[in-house]
């Protein structure tokens, strides 16, 4: 009687420590990963300061493991070329401390060498951050385009095909009206539309944020 | 076929009609067989409700069981802790005697040469040397002898005069040299006096210590006796104690958690310095487990600590063990307790470290100029001093914890005893129930069939009357 209850006990406790184990992972389906396009397409490139500060926010809120990535939209923006700075924070808080003063760096460098594109291929640059944050295993993924969501990809370039945003939350940050818009503001609501039901009908989180003002909860689904 | 239809069947036309042809046709059913319907619904009832009053019964045996064990519970476990009160009580009598009363006959025997001596001093000072009164008498004769002009009498008058007078002067100087040395044998005595009479205030201080530990054991050793005769008043008196305990080591404990709480918010974020802070273990860091284990560590620890002590008595093995073998045990559970507090100070140091990387990256994500803060290592001497002492202090809910263990037993065991009480209660409330049911069912029923009722009591009635005219009729004929 003595010996069952002390089999039942020891396979318990071998039960509940396989049941654990497979629990203990690297942290990458807890792991944030963010990659964040910015618009460099013509008059565009005055807003980039203030792309700066949301890249300061979100560098403050990544932790150790999380994954930023911050690249230009341009001409062709499927490309490696594109890519800013890209980081995976370091384990220890001290390296992902250091890493990300050198993140910021890279940032403010680029905000000052900036040079304004003909084209504005979104679509490149998002097919460019899915890949990224397939990449990164990350459980939360984040896309932020800091963009007036005006497309004009130069001809040949071939972008009308789904893009599979499964698992994603696409943010639309400071889209600003072009004056065609103030012309005739359906354009700029359609452009919207078109954005939300292209994210939404691949299995996306679509939103948009304009008023910079109110970023927190900024990297939080919804 | 619906049942709409079945209703309707007499009379498809009329469904009404035809719902009243189904009742008239259920009431004469239901008529009929009323007394077999009867019989059924007041044997379910009777069936459930002795059901019920059998399920309280076993109920209440097993309340009355448990009832019966938390008074041996509570009685065991006051029997023990008045044991083990008696035991330290004894033991400190027993250390009072050997380190104090062990000296007595040295003290027997310095009081006693102190006496001699004081006796001795004073039998010397008591000495007193003759007064040399007779001298002065004598040469007051002598010089008033007169000599009469005779010369030799007068130089031999003169001469015992100076010898007279030299032997007063020889014998009062030895009266004085005399004198002063009582005097000085009196003052030598005073010490002597005063050491006699605060050695005897020491022996009057400690047989009055003894006398009070002396009543607190008879105190412990009638309720040792109440409790082994299981009085009402012991059991009362040890309920209410465990409520007590119960409550106040509740309150120390919740307390020390709140303790361990701080403690692990004071290791956590360097434990990701070491452990990483990006692993997980299910939904927590890694660093989060790491430092949880290492203050759960610390409290274990600390348990063994005391267990070695012999502070409290948690593990009977630990007590069990010989004295030897229970002191180095507590020496390494210090020893590591001491790393693992060191441990934690450095952390705590490591802490400010990275607060102060981390809010000088945030100022300068902010776009703010950085700027350390003035008098930072008051908290970082802070931080690292409680790094240190909380591991020690935690080491103290070993005591709360003995009591909250011990006093638990006896609240469970009065919860159980008042849930079964209740479940007890409900279940004969059910029973009874039942019986009203059963007997409210037999009420609808005939109420249901009340018109077939009335009719078959007027019909009775005509019957028992034309019976008794019968008989009436037989009987005066007979008569």
């Amino acid at each position: 009687m003595k010996n069952t209850i002390l089999n039942k006990i020891s396979k318990l406790i071998i039960l509940m420590v396989f049941s654990v184990l497979p629990a203990c992972s690297g942290g990458g389906s807890h792991a944030t990963s963010v990659v964040l396009l910015l618009d460099t397409s013509g008059t565009y490139t005055n807003e980039l300061e203030k792309a700066q500060s949301i890249i300061n926010y979100i560098l403050g809120t990544l932790s150790s493991g999380d994954s930023f990535t911050v690249a230009r939209i341009d001409s062709g923006s499927f490309s490696e070329k594109d890519i800013v700075a890209k980081m995976t924070f370091d384990d220890r808080p001290s390296a992902a401390n250091s890493q990300k003063r050198t993140f910021q760096a890279a940032i403010n460098k680029m905000v000052a060498e900036v040079k304004s594109s003909t084209y504005t291929d979104i679509s490149g640059g998002m097919l460019q951050a899915i890949e990224f944050l397939e990449e990164s295993g990350a459980g939360n993924r984040h896309v932020f385009v800091f963009s007036d969501m005006k497309e004009e990809i130069p001809e040949g370039h071939i972008r009308d095909f789904p893009i599979n945003f499964a698992g994603v939350t696409v943010t639309a940050l400071n889209v600003t009206k072009l004056r065609s818009d103030n012309v005739d503001p359906r354009e700029y609501l359609d452009r919207l539309a078109d954005w939300k039901s292209r994210v939404e009908s691949n299995g996306g989180a679509w939103r948009v944020v304009n008023d910079l003002e109110r970023i927190e909860g900024l990297l939080q689904n919804d | 076929m619906s049942f709409s239809e079945i209703m309707s069947i007499w009379w498809p036309a009329q469904p009404g009609v035809s719902i009243l042809i189904w009742s008239i046709v259920m009431i004469l059913l239901m008529w009929m067989a009323r007394t077999p319907a009867h019989r059924t619904i007041r044997s379910f009832s009777l069936v459930i409700r002795n059901a019920m009053r059998m399920a309280a019964h076993s109920v209440t045996a097993i309340e009355r069981r448990l009832l019966e064990r938390n008074r041996e519970v509570l009685l065991t476990t006051g029997l023990q802790e008045t044991e083990r009160y008696i035991e330290r009580e004894f033991q400190r009598v027993e250390d009072v005697v050997t380190r104090d009363l062990s000296g007595y006959p040295s003290l027997q025997r310095d009081l006693k040469e102190q006496i001699i001596k004081i006796d001795e001093d004073y039998r010397e000072s008591a000495e007193v040397p003759p007064v040399p009164k007779n001298y002065i008498d004598a040469i007051e004769a002598v010089n008033k002898i007169n000599s009469n002009g005779d010369s030799m009498v007068s130089n031999i008058l003169k001469a015992i005069h100076a010898t007279m007078k030299r032997n007063c002067e020889k014998e009062t100087a030895e009266y004085r040299r005399s004198s002063k040395q009582r005097h000085k044998l009196l003052k030598v005595m005073m010490p002597y006096w005063r050491n006699l009479s605060k050695t005897l205030e020491s022996v009057e201080r400690k047989i009055v210590g003894l006398e009070e530990r002396s009543k607190v054991i008879d105190a412990q050793i009638e309720k040792y006796e109440q409790i082994m005769a299981k009085t009402s008043l012991a059991e009362r008196v040890l309920t209410s104690s465990s409520m007590t305990q119960f409550f106040t080591s509740g309150l120390v404990l919740v307390i020390a958690l709140l303790g361990a709480y701080v403690n692990f918010q004071l290791i956590a974020l360097p434990m990701s310095e070491m452990v990483g802070g990006a692993s997980r273990l299910g939904p927590m860091r890694a660093s989060d487990v790491a430092a949880l284990v290492l203050v759960f560590f610390e409290i274990v620890l600390g348990l063994f600590l005391m267990e070695a002590f012999q502070i409290t008595r948690l593990f009977p093995i630990i007590s069990a063990l010989n004295d030897k073998l229970r002191k180095n045990m507590a020496l390494i559970a210090f020893i590591f307790l001491f790393i693992f507090a060191g441990v934690e100070s450095s952390l705590a140091y490591m802490r400010d470290l990275l607060a102060a990387d981390r809010e000088a990256l945030t100022q300068s994500l902010a776009g703010v100029a950085v700027v350390a803060p003035e008098f930072r290592w008051i908290t970082t001497v802070g931080q690292m001093v409680m790094g240190f002492i909380l591991p020690f202090a935690l080491m103290l809910v070993a005591i709360p914890l003995e009591s909250f263990v011990h006093s638990l037993r006896t609240v469970i065991g009065m919860v159980g005893v008042f849930l079964l009480q209740m479940l007890a209660f409900f279940i004969r409330q059910l029973g009874s129930l039942s019986s009203n049911v059963g007997y409210i069912l037999l009420n609808v029923y005939d109420l249901i069939i009340f018109i077939p009722l009335k009719i078959e009591e007027m019909v009775g009635n005509k019957k028992s009357k034309s019976v008794v005219d019968i008989k009436d009729a037989v009987s005066s004929m007979t008569s």
